[in-house]
């Protein structure tokens, strides 16, 4: 991929992670910070679909704009062909990694299963 | 000159006189023979216009002609004599010591450029780069099967690019840029500023071939317009300005 | 000092010492990026606690809802603002907005690019970084 679309990739995912990330934050202070924090109340965030949507968006959106972060200053700390292909590869699997174990948790307390 | 051969420390200043001295701590390194740099310190004596080029060459010529430094037009015009100055890329022709506002000076070498011995330093990379990214107009007509005597362009056009065409490669940018300072593969500010002078050009025909150059992961995406290149420049080319204008072209904001 | 390329290294590039505040903004950009995809693995890690039921949710609940937890908490607060101030401008600056137009340069050589629209970009950033970790303080510890 050329590196200007990972960059518009990377531009676009924090454009669009502000929003997200902003409203689920202010969540946490609709009923009182503690309260919202109570089991009861996260359950009840997790079985609402647009709010799992949200969660699922941001996961996605943060996990490729933070793994993108890290593959650029691991690239520019140091320089050679095999340790650039693994740090970029290594990036990719850990974002998948990220986004697959978030989603299990997202998934899984949508269905009940905890 | 006479300038710098009137003042020796043994001149006594009188009671009018303005001289004053100051601790020059040159860095002394021959890779050939020393494992680290270490300092060498001279008390100079200079007056409100003396530059830093100035002292150095007083050293070399009173103390310690060994001083390995490269110099040559004194008047900010060749780059030759860019170096570290209290921990800042300038170039010591055109630093005044009275500006510096410390009792102690520094001269060390450029950072991020290899040390051929005590403040001369190697270019071979900056000219790698700076060929890189074509620093040519490009055409597929010359003017030698022009119909027109020259390709003609208005004063609006030549102000687009003038201000980065002024670019001497003193490399001050070069060391002062973050990435630089741990990215061998980056091309460099001056290197990308140099590019946009062309990209900007009305007779170059060359954007497409320079863009495709620079969108590399070492390219112009490791630039994170820290301006650090833009504050060390001594010619006003602001390479930071270039290099967004040109970063411009790859986002689709320019066309 | 080795014969190779004279490059400061990271003490180059964490010294924001000499260039202005857009330095400084640089190396704070890369620390609160790197702190958030920290904490934004560590959520993700705590936040899975939910799978293992109430009991599960309260240990981590207790374990976070400390004073400890809180100023953290703080800390992410005030990363996040700056990260996503301190970005925008940065992506405003890439796309050319507000670094000057191209003219004959003239002594003394002010570069028109670090002018004073993103110097207030930089502190506004840090000054709503700071705004908002008063307001996390308040909510945190007011309750």
């Amino acid at each position: 991929m050329k590196e200007s679309t990972i960059m518009k990739i990377h531009y676009g995912t924090a454009l669009a992670s502000v929003g997200l990330v902003a409203v689920h934050i202010l969540m946490r202070l609709t009923t009182g910070f503690s309260d919202s924090l109570s089991y009861e109340n996260v359950l009840a965030n997790y079985r609402s679909i647009p709010y799992v949507i949200m969660l699922e968006l941001i996961l996605i959106l943060l996990a490729v704009h933070g793994f993108n972060g890290l593959r650029v200053i691991l690239l520019e700390l140091k320089q050679g062909r095999v340790y650039e292909k693994a740090v970029s590869y290594g990036c990719v699997v850990a974002m998948i990694a990220l986004i697959g174990y978030g989603s299990r948790t997202i998934i899984m307390t949508n269905m009940g299963m905890s | 000159m006479a300038q710098v051969s009137s003042i020796t420390d043994e001149q006594v200043p009188s009671a009018l006189s303005t001289t004053k001295t100051i601790l020059l701590r040159i860095s002394r390194f021959n890779p050939e023979l020393d494992d680290s740099n270490k300092f060498m310190e001279f008390n100079v004596s200079y007056e409100k216009w003396t530059t830093v080029l100035e002292a150095i060459l007083d050293v070399k010529k009173h103390h310690d002609h060994s001083v390995a430094v490269r110099y040559s037009c004194r008047q900010a015009t060749c780059g030759s004599c860019g170096m570290l100055i209290n921990g800042k890329p300038r170039l010591a022709c055109f630093t005044k010591i009275s500006e510096l506002d410390s009792n102690v000076v520094t001269v060390e070498p450029m950072n991020n450029f290899p040390v051929i011995r005590d403040l001369a330093v190697k270019f071979e990379r900056l000219f790698d780069t700076h060929h890189k990214i074509q620093p040519y107009l490009i055409r597929d007509d010359t003017e030698l099967e022009s119909d027109e005597k020259e390709f003609l362009q208005s004063p609006e056009e030549l102000e687009n690019f003038i201000q980065f065409a002024n670019c001497i490669k003193c490399g001050l940018c070069n060391s002062a840029c973050p990435t630089m300072t741990t990215d061998s593969s980056f091309v460099g500010p001056q290197a990308l500023a140099q590019a946009y002078r062309y990209v900007a050009d009305s007779r170059d025909k060359g954007k497409d071939s320079r863009l495709d150059i620079i969108d590399e992961s070492h390219g112009i995406w490791r630039c994170h317009f820290a301006g650090s290149c833009s504050q060390v420049c001594p010619k006003g080319v602001d390479p930071a300005m270039g290099i967004q204008f040109l970063r411009g072209y790859l986002l689709g904001f320019r066309s | 000092m080795t014969q190779d390329e004279n490059k400061e290294g990271i003490k180059g590039m964490a010294n924001p010492g000499r260039y202005g505040i857009e330095r400084i903004a640089y190396l704070l950009m890369r620390l609160t990026g790197l702190g958030l995809l920290g904490y934004f693995i560590a959520h993700v890690y705590e936040t899975s606690n939910i799978l293992r039921g109430r009991m599960g949710w309260d240990d981590f609940l207790a374990m976070t809802q400390t004073t400890e937890g809180h100023l953290f908490l703080v800390l992410v607060i005030g990363m996040c603002v700056f990260h996503t101030g301190n970005g925008i401008r940065i992506m405003l600056g890439h796309g050319g907005v507000g670094v000057g137009k191209p003219a004959r340069p003239d002594y003394p050589y002010d570069p028109a690019s670090q002018n004073y629209r993103h110097k207030i970009g930089i502190y506004s950033s840090i000054v709503l970084a700071a705004v908002a970790m008063m307001y996390g303080m308040a909510v945190m510890f007011g309750e």
